[in-house]
């Protein structure tokens, strides 16, 4: 990804991934070993440990070197196990686990009805109404959605804004992982209190902090690459949508609106939007690419901010990705996961025609092959290279260039690219969990 | 001519706040732009070419519940109601009063339940469930759409489901309902975000609002079968819809995108929804479309056909067969929207050892009165439910059973009223009550 | 009056076999171009086999629930619809134009049987009008619009009939008969006669829609 993966929000407010900041963040390798080609076994068997009733699904650091599952023990509390051993803690419930950019674990937790976060088997001192939406960037710095006394709003490293709201959601972090953005409730809300609706009672709060605008209604908020703006789809009347930024609206409406994304390069903001029946692009508020295709969303920049790309629908029911205005002439019923290299140049997307034949299309051209279920696409940090999981009978492997590695897993995780063409593999094989490291010349047609 | 003898709509206004309210703003001229915008803007040849096409036969006057209710009251007829609302929106070219709004929005939002039984019965082919829908298009763009159900649309838009549920109430209940689930099955997991499972298992609002022991249910069930599912934690889980039925197209692209987008995310190979109809007509049949997805881009499957595959497959065993008689109800929206009426009869069969078909039944059987978004316009409107559907109370009445079978919370909803107001001492079942109570729990403490 | 009959057998049939043929092309061209602009979202899903499937139910009496239910108005659509089509196509009269316009030769109906089917379809206007009169269901919908393509049907049968009969002045009937068919035939296009033109159309679109997405019977 070029832009700013750890901003780029699903329309349900989360990261496109559960481990999107991870996997983006992740240093490349930790340590110069950890690149010597070949297989290391981190967990003999992920057979559940004595003692323990149930194991959820393991999850794997992305440097590969641990693996760590949800499990509840015979006394029917919850704890997290690491590799080969288990969190001292353990707690009413525990669930969303997820490794940090240095490799810690953290987890939601819930003990005695109250909710927090612990990190590597130590729970934040504080407990709270409700955690969700456990996130993290680059920084490592744990960010989470909060519910306090029923006012709601986000945390950071067990830091809750200053001030909380009626309700908030659409949860957004900034690149640099330092900085949170949601949508807030400013405004109590009657029942069916249409009126007090339509004036407006949806704002966005960074770092706590509210806009002075309210509108109607506001989603996907999204910093742009300094850390600083953040612009969001705003709903001015039941039929008039826009763009806000920084709680100013564009000028211009239109009849629908889909998720801004700030140019890296000089902030401007581009925004799919409709006119007349069909989709096309505005940048600051003016059209950029015609209102010409049935469909135009999940737009994205590359670094330089010289190509803008989105996946659209030239026709009716087929569906593509355009960069600058221009569509692939490879079309399919579904297209999802549109990534770019790290400079923008080039792009990956997934395709299929029923969620049961997955394709990969590099730069506008499918690989061969086609598979049960695909992963999001990893480019390589030179651009130059595409790899990504696929699943097929029960199998997983990666393919790297249209390639599959020459072994398989039963589960996998992402890959990872790292330096001289090295690739690390991330799986359960044979009940064993490892890591291996592959070259490109491990992949063979 | 038909003036004098029949003045329809006029003699039968129901006070509604927000139909008040949304009447008072219009003018002439803007009801004249709203409805050449959406008349000849929106739509194009579908309308004109029924509008044409239809020949004031009156053979629909059979077909509507609402018109069998009242004596064959010709306003209520299909043809009457696209008559007094949109044929004469097209006729006079939008020239019509505030006044007349208020009639058309009543006619078009609690007079019919889009229920398209007319089908069957109009030869040229004739949609009156299109062309009431654009009624309410028009009317939901001028601002003039019932209280209730305009409330639910705004909940859509500020939460992305139907019962203003924020994100941590919904977690909270799956908790609850898990924890509560375990003291039967000790086992029992609700997973949540359990990437790559089976099927995501998506619900409407008032499940976790009001009817939580469905969601125990149908964890019980799938835990039980063996089956690998998951519900997701965020937005994205509620698949209910009454954007669809408002006219809030946008609104509608926007829930079901996020639907969708939330099964792609968890890269689930299908979508199981709960035993509602409108979900489904919004997943299956209309909300892709809007979106340029000709078919859904994950396949849906309604718990109807699932709880089939279960039986056949014989993941699910039966511990005993429920021993009073059923009848079916058959939900227009699974079964004229996507011909479940033979796995349904298998499945009630399975589980029912006396089984009374209704008359007519199948495809042809009479509407529920609740559905199309009528229910949801709230109490000043459940006279016109109870009044509209007497020809349903009969149909029940003769069957002379208890219990009838309806795999739709609408119906559930609209059934119970009439039974209630009609004193026919039925009560209503879902399947998965019956398959909860019928089958075995290998598993269970 | 001769001098209008030859002209009405003569030029003007010419002219209204140019607007009705003309004037219905533009309108399925036209129709069908609006269609691709604005409705892909219904025409992406039209399906040969299913519209075909659906036309053949409903082209057949009683095989639908909509028909079942009213058998005096499928007894009266099915017979009033193939009279009409036999007596454009076939009557006796027409035989004689098939062959004087374009030199072609039609089988006709036999002159007993011309007759009949003749009376069969204006007493079956009868009945469209009463029920447009007398059923409320009818009445309440019906407009001025439905009244003139009654007329539009009723007229030239019915004249065709006097003149056959020899009651009036035969040449005024004949007249009278050849200028309201070419009136029917120029207001074909741009009527609710159109439904000729345009329910093929609604009826393989809804056929497509409930056979394909569907699965279930629109009948």
């Amino acid at each position: 990804m070029s832009t700013s993966a750890a901003t780029r929000l699903a329309p349900s407010g989360l990261p496109e991934t559960p481990f999107a900041a991870n996997a983006a963040a992740a240093p490349p390798h930790s340590t110069p070993g950890d690149w010597e080609p070949g297989r290391r076994v981190i967990a003999p068997s992920l057979a559940p440990l004595p003692g323990h009733q149930w194991q959820e699904e393991p999850h794997m650091s992305p440097d590969g070197m641990h693996v760590a599952a949800v499990v509840r023990q015979e006394d029917d509390s919850f704890t997290m196990r690491v590799d080969d051993g288990v969190w001292d803690a353990s707690f009413d419930k525990v669930w969303s686990p997820r490794f940090l950019a240095d490799g810690r674990l953290a987890a939601i937790v819930q003990q005695d009805g109250e909710w927090t976060v612990a990190v590597d088997g130590e729970a934040w001192p504080e407990t709270y109404g409700f955690i969700w939406s456990l996130c993290s960037g680059p920084a490592g710095r744990l960010a989470a959605a909060v519910q306090q006394d029923t006012r709601y709003g986000m945390i950071m490293d067990g830091e809750v804004w200053e001030t909380l709201y009626e309700n908030a959601n659409n949860f957004a972090l900034s690149p640099d992982g330092r900085r949170t953005a949601a949508v807030v409730q400013t405004v109590p809300l009657g029942q069916a209190d249409i009126e007090t609706f339509m004036r407006g009672v949806y704002s966005v709060a960074v770092d706590g902090e509210a806009w002075e605008q309210n509108f109607m209604n506001v989603w996907t908020p999204v910093f742009d690459n300094r850390n600083d703006r953040v612009a969001a789809q705003v709903r001015l009347s039941h039929a008039e949508y826009t763009v806000a930024v920084n709680g100013a609206p564009w000028p211009a409406t239109f009849p629908c609106v889909w998720e801004p994304c700030f140019d890296p390069a000089t902030g401007a903001v581009a925004a799919p939007v409709r006119k007349e029946g069909r989709w096309g692009m505005a940048l600051d508020g003016t059209l950029l690419w015609d209102a010409r295709f049935f469909q135009c969303w999940s737009p994205a920049w590359s670094r330089d901010g010289r190509h803008l790309w989105a996946i659209v629908a030239p026709q009716y029911g087929r569906f593509t990705v355009a960069r600058d205005a221009a569509p692939w002439s490879f079309t399919a019923p579904v297209v999802t996961d549109l990534v770019l290299s790290s400079d923008g140049t080039r792009a990956a997307a997934l395709v299929s025609n029923d969620n049961s034949d997955w394709q990969v299309v590099v730069d506008g051209v499918p690989w061969p092959g086609r598979w049960e279920m695909a992963w999001r696409p990893v480019f390589s940090p030179c651009g130059q290279h595409v790899a990504v999981r696929v699943r097929d009978r029960a199998r997983e492997t990666v393919l790297v260039d249209g390639k599959p590695w020459r072994d398989a897993f039963t589960t996998a995780w992402d890959p990872t690219f790292g330096p001289g063409g090295a690739v690390l593999l991330r799986g359960v094989r044979d009940g064993a969990c490892e890591r291996w490291v592959a070259t490109i010349d491990d992949f063979k047609a | 001519m038909s003036a004098t003898e029949f003045s329809g709509i006029a003699e039968r206004r129901i006070e509604d706040a927000n139909l008040i309210r949304g009447v008072a703003a219009l003018t002439r001229e803007r009801i004249e732009r709203v409805v050449k915008a959406v008349t000849k803007g929106e739509a194009g040849a579908r309308l004109a070419v029924y509008h044409e096409t239809c020949m004031r036969c009156g053979m629909c006057a059979d077909a509507c519940h609402y018109c069998l209710s009242h004596g064959g009251d010709p306003t209520y007829s299909p043809v009457g109601k696209m008559e007094q609302t949109m044929w004469k929106l097209l006729r006079t070219g939008g020239k019509v009063d505030p006044d007349d709004i208020y009639g058309m929005a009543q006619i078009a939002y609690t007079e019919c339940n889009l229920c398209r039984r007319c089908v069957h019965y109009c030869p040229v082919g004739i949609d009156t469930g299109y062309v009431m829908s654009m009624v309410r298009r028009i009317c939901h763009r001028l601002g003039v759409v019932p209280l209730y159900i305009q409330d639910t649309a705004h909940s859509h838009s500020g939460t992305m489901n139907q019962m203003w549920v924020k994100d941590d109430e919904w977690i909270d209940s799956l908790v609850w309902q898990e924890d509560e689930a375990r003291g039967e099955i000790p086992s029992l997991r609700i997973p949540f975000d359990k990437e790559g499972a089976d099927f995501l298992y998506s619900v409407i609002a008032p499940e976790p609002k009001f009817r939580t022991q469905l969601i125990y249910q149908a964890a019980v069930i799938f835990d039980q079968a063996g089956v690998d599912w998951t519900m997701p934690s965020s937005p994205g889980w509620d698949n209910s819809d009454m954007c669809m039925f408002t006219g809030d197209y946008e609104m509608m692209g926007r829930l079901k995108r996020c639907h969708f987008e939330m099964a792609q995310k968890l890269k689930v190979k299908r979508i199981v929804m709960g035993e509602c109809g409108h979900a489904f007509r919004s997943v299956y049949d209309v909300g892709n479309r809007w979106l340029g997805w000709k078919f859904h881009p994950v396949p849906i499957v309604h718990s109807v056909e699932f709880f089939w595959e279960l039986l056949t497959e014989g993941k699910i065993k039966l511990a005993r067969k429920f021993d009073e008689p059923v009848t079916i109800h058959d939900p227009c929206n699974i079964i004229r929207g996507r011909g479940l009426m033979d796995k349904l009869r298998e499945v009630t069969h399975a589980l029912c050892s006396n089984v009374v078909e209704m008359s007519p039944t199948r495809e042809h059987n009479l509407c529920c009165c609740a559905g199309g978004g009528v229910i949801n316009c709230g109490p000043p409107f459940k006279g016109v439910r109870l009044a509209g559907n007497k020809a349903k109370a009969d149909q029940l009445a003769a069957t002379g059973v208890h219990t009838v079978v309806a795999p739709c919370h609408n119906c559930h909803g609209g059934l119970e009223d009439i039974i209630h107001h009609y004193k026919l001492g039925m009560h209503t079942k879902f399947l998965g009550d019956l398959i909860y109570d019928c089958m075995e729990k290998p598993g269970a403490a | 009056m001769q001098q209008l009959y030859n002209f009405a057998v003569g030029p003007l049939a010419w002219v209204a076999w140019a607007v009705f043929l003309g004037g219905s092309a533009w309108r399925i061209a036209s129709m069908w171009a609006l269609a691709r602009k604005k409705d892909m979202n219904a025409v992406a899903y039209m399906d040969v086999r299913f519209a075909a499937r659906s036309m053949a139910r409903w082209a057949t009496p009683f095989a639908t629930l909509g028909w079942r239910a009213n058998p005096a108005v499928t007894v009266a659509t099915f017979s009033f619809h193939t009279a009409l089509v036999l007596l454009l196509l076939f009557a006796p009269g027409h035989a004689v134009l098939w062959d004087y316009a374009f030199g072609v030769n039609v089988w006709s109906l036999p002159e007993g049987i011309a007759d009949v089917l003749t009376v069969l379809v204006i007493l079956l206007c009868g009945f469209f009008a009463w029920r447009r009169l007398q059923l409320p269901t009818v009445r309440y919908v019906t407009r001025p619009m439905d009244w003139l393509v009654l007329a539009l049907v009723a007229v030239p049968v019915a004249t065709a009939f006097l003149a056959k009969q020899q009651i009036g002045d035969n040449l005024l009937m004949s007249t009278l008969h050849v200028l309201s068919g070419e009136a029917t035939l120029m207001a074909l296009p741009f009527t609710r006669l159109s439904h000729a033109l345009f329910s093929p159309f609604t009826r393989a679109y809804m056929g497509s829609e409930f056979g394909g997405v569907r699965h279930c019977p629109d009948w």
